[in-house]
């Protein structure tokens, strides 16, 4: 992963970058799926390796294959990156061990999730019960979402479409009635 | 383009056991991993893997753009229409245990269509989005690849 990473800093054909991308978005999945994270692994390798990388390349088709030169040195934003994430990795060292049971996070709420969400809901997987039912709201609000990011893109990329475009399409439709 | 073959029968071959897989992932999602997100992603990486391969103008006669622009609301809609129905049946608003005569019931059944709603939304708007992008420039030259 950290090769495919530098592979994409380094890269100037974004045809490659695209690709490097999708190559570190399936070890990512891999990753997740060994952490246990299936869900986020599916979606991982289904957005992040799959359609993303589409959308992508059809960027690219519109745009054209080349990064053009930065105008500046990269040592300012390489300063800030690597002073930001000094400081997360610093920021680490005062969180509980990795798994480690006795962990704040698992005392408060998932204790009651684990032992009652399945009686309660009736819905063995956990993970299902906790986001269709205890954080209903959440993933209203998540799929609200996705709904404005949905009609902002149609918002975005419609309106330029030149109007010769229209015409063509309101002829094949009633060409087509 | 017309010539590829063998990507065409593989796509036809590949392509009813996604949409299956997806279906899977969404109703099973109470037992296994995944959920209406998942299910939503991969049914758009079908749809989408057609268009690759046959081309956009085929894909949009499977999945026509007013049906999608149409399930990008009616997902919303959908998880929304759980919330109100709790509300009418005496609950609060997402209160799945009202749904039914029997709670547990009731939460199945909220659930069911919590998820089917979150699936029926991202898949309309993965595709929708795709749609778009590919259909920049259909005068210009192939799309997508």
């Amino acid at each position: 992963m950290g090769a495919a990473a530098i592979g994409i800093a380094r890269q100037r054909n974004l045809f490659g970058v695209v690709l490097l991308s999708g190559i570190y978005s399936f070890l990512m999945a891999t990753l997740l799926v060994v952490l246990d994270a299936v869900d986020v692994a599916m979606t991982e390798a289904a957005v992040g390796a799959g359609i993303s990388t589409v959308l992508l390349l059809g960027a690219i088709h519109l745009t054209g294959g080349t990064e053009s030169k930065p105008i500046h040195k990269p040592w300012l934003p390489l300063f800030v990156v690597v002073v930001t994430g000094g400081m997360l990795v610093y920021g680490t060292l005062g969180l509980p061990a990795f798994s480690d049971p006795q962990a704040p996070i698992h005392q408060h709420v998932a204790p009651s999730y684990l032992n009652e969400g399945p009686v309660k809901t009736g819905v063995p997987n956990v993970v299902t019960a906790v986001l269709a039912s205890y954080r209903g709201f959440d993933t209203l609000g998540e799929t609200t979402v996705v709904f404005t990011a949905g009609i902002g893109v149609i918002a975005l990329l419609r309106r330029r479409r030149p109007r010769q475009k229209f015409d063509d399409r309101d002829d094949g439709r009633e060409g087509g009635k | 383009m017309r010539l590829d073959v063998i990507l065409r029968v593989l796509a036809k071959l590949l392509i009813p056991f996604a949409v299956m897989f997806a279906s899977y992932v969404q109703f099973h999602g109470d037992f296994g991993p995944g959920g209406g997100f998942q299910a939503g992603v991969i049914i758009a990486a079908a749809v989408i893997f057609y268009g690759l391969i046959y081309g956009l103008p085929s894909a949009r006669e499977v999945v026509p753009d007013v049906l999608v622009e149409a399930m990008i609301a009616i997902g919303v809609l959908v998880y929304a229409g759980v919330g109100i129905a709790g509300l009418l049946l005496g609950g609060n608003y997402l209160d799945y245990f009202v749904l039914d005569h029997d709670p547990v019931h009731g939460q199945h059944r909220g659930i069911f269509w919590v998820e089917a709603g979150v699936a029926i939304t991202v898949s309309a708007v993965m595709l929708k989005i795709f749609y778009v992008f590919a259909g920049r420039r259909r005068d210009a030259g192939g799309e997508g690849s």
